[in-house]
């Protein structure tokens, strides 16, 4: 099997979807001749032409809204956002027009879209290159947001987005596309919206966590299995919708629960998974819930000792995990 | 009226007459909407009346089976000539299950309706000019024949979308029709303070054909949109057409219409364009007074059909609104 980084299965998802399938195309801005700004669809303008890996104007609303268009007469469009942080412009035709297609038209119309983007910081990306946006979309029916972990689950999940029927938010962590490698199977396997996986079994402590994260406190996880300490890991996937029944069993085989994200804190993805614990699993909870999560300041600053104070880091998921294990 | 004649545009006099037909059903639905509406039967009107002859216009240069549109609010005219019914323009009046659009779901006016063509629309204006332009790239990426049209008013050309649709589309020279239909007023706020020049001189810096046109006579509007539509069909690219005329009613149901005089309204009430119209086919010897008459009864017939019919039709149940989040499966 070959070992891939994280881009390169990014990368060879699309390949393989726009090989198997002709509705399959690709637009955004330096998708094409370029091959994107972190070089995600590299090769494919010469390998599919110019209008299957289309590059546009300066224009994040036509993006969106050009994709959705040609999605409702039965193209498949992948969209990219060159950065999570500029698909605001966009929020109107992703929110007002694509997650309610198919609700307002009563299952007349549907819009299978994806957006990707690269979210998160710790590339001295400062405030406007390393925000994550998920949670501005996490209350939106209509909608799924993907946000993969590792090569293999993010080959797999593209696939599942591009062949869903309804429009997708993909969200790759821009530091975990060259960081983060792993074995990827050359064959056709797509793995399920809306699974959670268990990344890592243990019995003594739940973390709850998704995307770049799940690498940190797998490395955290690792250097406490040598004091003693036993982790549970739960990748989330899919932040909307939530799978509850994982969630609810993840926090339930362990009573104590350290949810992460790197977003802010306060309305993050994780305030809703808290919920759910709270909801489902107040009598098999040992501890009050945890969050470990960026601060709530409007981004990540630039300097290094800012930036580095912001971000999530395997020593802190460890030292939070230290801490939940005393209680 | 006068200096354009319908044989010299290749319509027959039964095109014509259609044409006129169409007008004055998507009137009377609308007067009938109204009319419900202040007997406190149905919650809301947006109407298309002052507009018929701008939108029947341009619907008359399309093939409504080989075509799409994305049309907003005030396109009941449009929509009729794509093949909506009256029985189903009363059935969204009323949210009643039935109805295509959108099942009860949506306000009237929010038009969509797959088999017709009909791209399905929101409340929040111009998001529909991008969507033309991506049907028109999926159709260019595909080699079809097919044009892409889509109406907005000129409120709304001020939008982000209008100019990023647009721009978009003359960049790729794809076979989109824009047609602005220029009423005077969004909501209360008159032509002069929305726009800073003239809508069709916006097609300049998009690289694109535009051209303003009287929008009160159907004819001249077939007109530039069959140009248009035979660039498109070329693979010349995408036109901006502005049909200015005047809404006859207020913005909807809900507004006061306090903002303009009433001398202003009544001056405009004499330009009817249906009554421009009528008055044009008995001049070219297409139709006499009792012909058109007698038309009328019979649409009123329609209309008293598509009201009794909608009013009877059943609401979808409750629990239908947890419905089609997410597809559930092939049908």
């Amino acid at each position: 099997m070959a070992v891939l980084s994280f881009i390169e299965a990014i990368h060879l998802a699309m390949k393989e979807e726009m090989e198997r399938d002709e509705k399959v195309f690709i637009l955004g801005e330096d998708v094409g001749k370029k091959g994107g700004v972190f070089k995600a669809t590299q090769g494919l303008y010469e390998q599919f032409g110019e209008w299957r890996v289309l590059d546009t104007p300066l224009s994040e609303s036509a993006i969106a809204g050009v994709a959705i268009g040609a999605a409702m007469v039965g193209m498949r469009p992948i969209a990219e956002m060159q950065f999570a942080d500029f698909i605001l412009p966009a929020v109107n035709q992703i929110v007002s027009e694509a997650a309610k297609i198919r609700y307002r038209s009563n299952n007349d119309w549907n819009c299978p879209i994806v957006i990707r983007a690269p979210y998160g910081g710790g590339i001295h990306g400062a405030l406007y290159h390393s925000q994550s946006v998920e949670a501005l979309f996490a209350n939106t029916p209509g909608l799924k947001i993907v946000i993969p972990s590792n090569p293999y689950d993010a080959k797999g999940l593209l696939k599942a987005s591009i062949r869903d029927e309804d429009p997708v938010l993909f969200f790759e962590h821009k530091k975990a596309y060259r960081l983060i490698k792993g074995e990827v199977p050359s064959d056709d396997y797509v793995i399920p919206i809306g699974k959670a996986d268990v990344k890592r079994e243990g019995n003594d402590l739940t973390v709850i966590t998704y995307g770049l994260c799940v690498h940190y406190a797998l490395q955290a996880a690792d250097r406490l299995a040598e004091d003693g300490i036993d982790v549970h890991i739960l990748d989330l996937r899919t932040v909307y919708p939530l799978d509850k029944e994982a969630i609810i069993e993840a926090a339930s085989r362990t009573g104590k629960v350290l949810l992460v994200t790197e977003d802010n804190k306060e309305g993050s993805v994780m305030s809703e998974v808290a919920a759910i614990i709270a909801e489902y699993c107040l009598f098999e909870l040992d501890a009050p819930i945890m969050r470990l999560a960026g601060p709530d300041v409007p981004a990540m600053p630039y300097a290094p000792t800012m930036e580095r104070f912001f971000m999530i880091s395997p020593e802190k998921i460890e030292r939070a995990i230290r801490e939940l294990a005393a209680f | 009226m006068t200096n354009l004649h319908h044989v010299e545009l290749g319509l027959t006099d039964q095109d014509v007459l259609k044409m006129y037909e169409t007008m004055l059903l998507a009137r009377r639905l609308d007067e009938r909407m109204w009319l419900l509406n202040r007997a406190g039967k149905i919650p809301f009107v947006i109407s298309c009346q002052g507009h018929e002859a701008a939108q029947v216009g341009a619907a008359f240069a399309l093939d409504p089976g080989r075509d799409y549109i994305a049309p907003y609010y005030r396109d009941m005219g449009v929509v009729l000539h794509f093949g909506m019914t009256p029985r189903e323009l009363m059935l969204s009046a009323f949210a009643k299950a039935e109805d295509p659009n959108s099942g009860g779901r949506q306000m009237p006016g929010h038009f969509g309706y797959k088999k017709k063509r009909i791209l399905t629309g929101s409340s929040p204006v111009a998001t529909q000019v991008p969507h033309a332009v991506g049907v028109a790239l999926a159709g260019k990426m595909q080699n079809k024949d097919y044009v892409s049209f889509v109406t907005l008013g000129e409120g709304s050309t001020n939008q982000g979308d209008f100019h990023e649709g647009a721009n978009f589309a003359g960049v790729h020279k794809l076979p989109v029709i824009i047609m602005v239909e220029n009423n005077q007023y969004a909501i209360s706020v008159p032509v002069d303070k929305q726009l800073g020049g003239r809508v069709a001189d916006r097609a300049l810096g998009y690289g694109m054909h535009g051209v303003s046109v009287d929008g009160k006579n159907p004819l001249a509007v077939y007109q530039v949109m069959k140009e248009a539509v035979e660039r498109a069909r070329r693979g010349e690219g995408p036109s901006l057409i502005e049909a200015v005329t005047y809404r006859l009613t207020s913005h909807s149901s809900d507004d006061d219409d306090k903002y303009r005089s009433l001398e202003e309204i009544a001056k405009e009430k004499a330009n009817d364009p249906l009554l421009l119209f009528e008055k044009y086919l008995m001049d070219a010897n297409v139709a006499t007074k009792e012909y058109l008459e007698e038309m009328n009864d019979k649409i009123m017939e329609i209309v008293d059909d598509a009201t009794d019919y909608a009013e009877k039709a059943p609401y979808a149940p409750p629990e239908h609104a947890l419905k089609f989040v997410y597809w559930e499966g092939d049908e």
